[in-house]
């Protein structure tokens, strides 16, 4: 499903060059359970952004369902992100003024489903993440586990394949975060593809395949 | 995204910043309704004008004696030339199958006095076609009779302004009234007229045309009012009055003719032309506006970078993020030329009750103009910095917080 061959990514910083990607090379299949570790600066982050098609590879070739990703347009990548990939982050990301139910229905918008359509699987959505009595509230007025939820109901809105995850537990006390990862890993059963930046190894191990990156390079 | 998600994203983004948009609101108000305002002023004036001038009378020529070249200027006030334009000639033209009406004129200043009380007016020395000529009301009594146009008569026709001055609060008819050393009688008073392009027929006093020669003692007229039968012989009438010049005047066409359209397409050229130099001048506002607009839409962009990476994230494209922030800049002009145009028509509503002898008129092609307008300095304005935001690297739009 994800192929990744060959890929290098350099970024420049000032007058140094830094190899933030060297020759990684990663297959995955359908339904796994991935996580990624190492340390700060590895080259995680941008191993998830290549994957989200949020960075292009300086080289190498990205196959996404045997379509070759580095060949797309601006538009076509804005959608093959929208259909197939959802995205969760440390730091949530909601938009303040926009409450959480509007929040899930952002993707939807992007997409240009219909109104209708849009809050009947908001509601959905909602009663999935258990927040049902939350659908006005701003992120503001949610805890930090609720916020995380209504994030991973809007990365699940539009039933995207992939789920990925960087760092999702970061921010959040151990209880709320062990919520979280039991509503991915339950996600990750009815075989979405996972897969998960942390730092906390405990999290890290309960993943079926564990990659380690240190360097830019993959060492399993 | 359909156009009315893009249209409420938008509306949102704007509501969250109510002190910034009420501030750019102004500005482009302020930019809208100068320019309405003085369009409103310019198109007034021109509308005024002509219509001043269409009140003159249709289908009129006014023939003066001497050349001019040129069109569109200054008549000539007092003849320049050797040959004079007389009674004769108007007698000639009177002839002409084109014409209606011809009114010769002699115009002078004198003093007009009656038992003591003495004012010094305009007297015109015309004939009886004047009136259909000019449109004149009589308010009193009646006007010039139609008699012989040499035939000198002791009879005078006045204004409402010499009545009340010389003649306060009795009956007018039938007195006498001394023009320097001649005396009229006062047959009839016209209507109140106002100003009618300088020429103030309610101080004037009007007297048979050959009377006035004799007391001024002048055989040249000032000029001729000739009323043609319809637009069509207008234009014939002044070919062959120019001919009828020519024959009578030893070979020379020495008149300049005027015809009240070709005077009214003069106005009208001049004023339109004002009218929109005083409108682009009021238009820099509206770039100031503009630039107002840029500066706010920089900092709408700046201040949600991590929003736009995670519309990005979430599957935006460029382009969705350049109409979303189009439509904001949109938003915000628009609603300023709304409130412009509502400033506008506040600001002439007090001129009008100010001033309510002049019709203030606003036109709608200035309406739509004005809101187009704004419309556009928007998006002029808006596209530098909406393709900045649909250009962020959405790596790095995320890692901003």
């Amino acid at each position: 499903m994800i192929k990744l061959e060959n890929i290098h990514r350099y970024f420049q910083v000032g007058d140094q060059k830094i190899h933030a990607l060297n020759n990684i090379n990663l297959s995955i299949n359908k339904g796994e359970y991935i996580s990624i570790m190492g340390p700060s600066g590895s080259g995680k982050s941008t191993l998830l952004n290549v994957i989200a098609l949020l960075d292009q590879p300086s080289s190498g070739y990205y196959k996404l369902n045997g379509r070759d990703i580095t060949q797309l347009n601006d538009n076509q990548l804005a959608k093959v992100r929208r259909e197939n990939i959802g995205f969760v982050f440390q730091f949530f990301h909601l938009i303040p003024r926009y409450s959480a139910a509007e929040n899930i229905e952002l993707p939807m918008v992007l997409a240009g489903i219909a109104k209708q359509e849009r809050q009947h699987r908001v509601a959905e959505a909602l009663k999935s993440v258990n927040l049902e009595n939350r659908a006005h509230h701003r992120p503001n007025q949610l805890s930090g586990g609720q916020t995380q939820r209504v994030a991973i109901a809007r990365a699940m809105i539009m039933g995207p394949q992939i789920l990925l995850a960087d760092e999702p537990t970061g921010n959040l006390d151990s209880k709320s975060g062990l919520e979280i990862i039991n509503l991915l890993e339950n996600l990750n059963q009815q075989q979405v593809t996972l897969i998960m930046i942390t730092h906390d190894n405990a999290i890290g191990q309960r993943a079926q395949r564990k990659i380690r990156i240190i360097d830019g390079k993959t060492c399993n | 995204m359909t156009f009315n998600d893009t249209l409420s994203h938008s509306f949102s983004a704007i509501k969250t910043q109510p002190v910034r948009v009420i501030l750019i609101v102004l500005a482009m108000s302020i930019g809208i309704a100068s320019v309405t305002v003085l369009t409103a002023l310019g198109e007034s004036t021109r509308r005024y004008i002509i219509n001043e001038f269409e009140a003159l009378g249709s289908h009129l020529i006014i023939v003066l004696p001497g050349r001019s070249e040129t069109t569109g200027g200054q008549p000539p006030m007092f003849g320049e030339t050797p040959r004079d334009l007389t009674l004769d000639d108007a007698v000639a033209l009177a002839r002409n199958r084109h014409i209606v009406a011809i009114a010769p004129i002699n115009i002078g200043a004198a003093p007009v006095s009656t038992r003591g009380l003495e004012r010094e007016s305009t007297i015109i020395g015309s004939t009886a076609a004047l009136r259909q000529v000019r449109h004149l009301n009589i308010s009193q009594g009646r006007f010039l009779p139609p008699s012989e146009i040499n035939k000198a008569q002791a009879i005078c026709v006045i204004g409402q302004t010499i009545k009340n001055e010389l003649f306060p609060q009795q009956n007018v008819l039938g007195q006498w009234l001394r023009i320097n050393d001649h005396r009229f009688r006062v047959i009839g008073v016209l209507a109140s007229e106002g100003q009618s392009i300088g020429v103030d027929f309610d101080d004037m006093v009007i007297i048979p045309v050959a009377s006035a020669q004799a007391l001024f003692n002048s055989h040249s007229l000032f000029r001729i009012l000739i009323e043609a039968k319809s637009t069509q012989a207008m234009y014939k009438a002044v070919d062959e009055i120019t001919e009828i010049i020519k024959l009578r005047h030893d070979g020379e066409d020495d008149v300049t003719l005027i015809t009240q359209d070709s005077v009214v397409n003069t106005f009208d050229e001049i004023l339109t032309a004002l009218t929109f130099t005083v409108s682009s001048i009021a238009s820099i506002s509206l770039a100031v506006a503009g630039i107002l607009v840029m500066n706010v839409m920089w900092v709408s962009v700046s201040q949600r970078t991590a929003e736009i990476g995670l519309l990005k994230a979430l599957g935006a494209s460029k382009q969705h993020i350049l109409w979303l922030f189009l439509t904001e800049a949109a938003l915000l002009s628009i609603a300023g030329g709304i409130s412009g145009l509502a400033l506008g028509k506040v600001v002439l509503l007090v001129l009008q009750t100010s001033y309510p002898a002049f019709p203030f008129y606003l036109p709608n092609w200035a309406i739509y103009a004005a809101l187009g307008v704004s419309l556009i300095t928007a998006l002029i304005f808006g596209v530098l910095p909406a393709r900045k935001a649909a250009n962020l690297n959405p790596v790095i739009a995320l890692s901003k917080r």
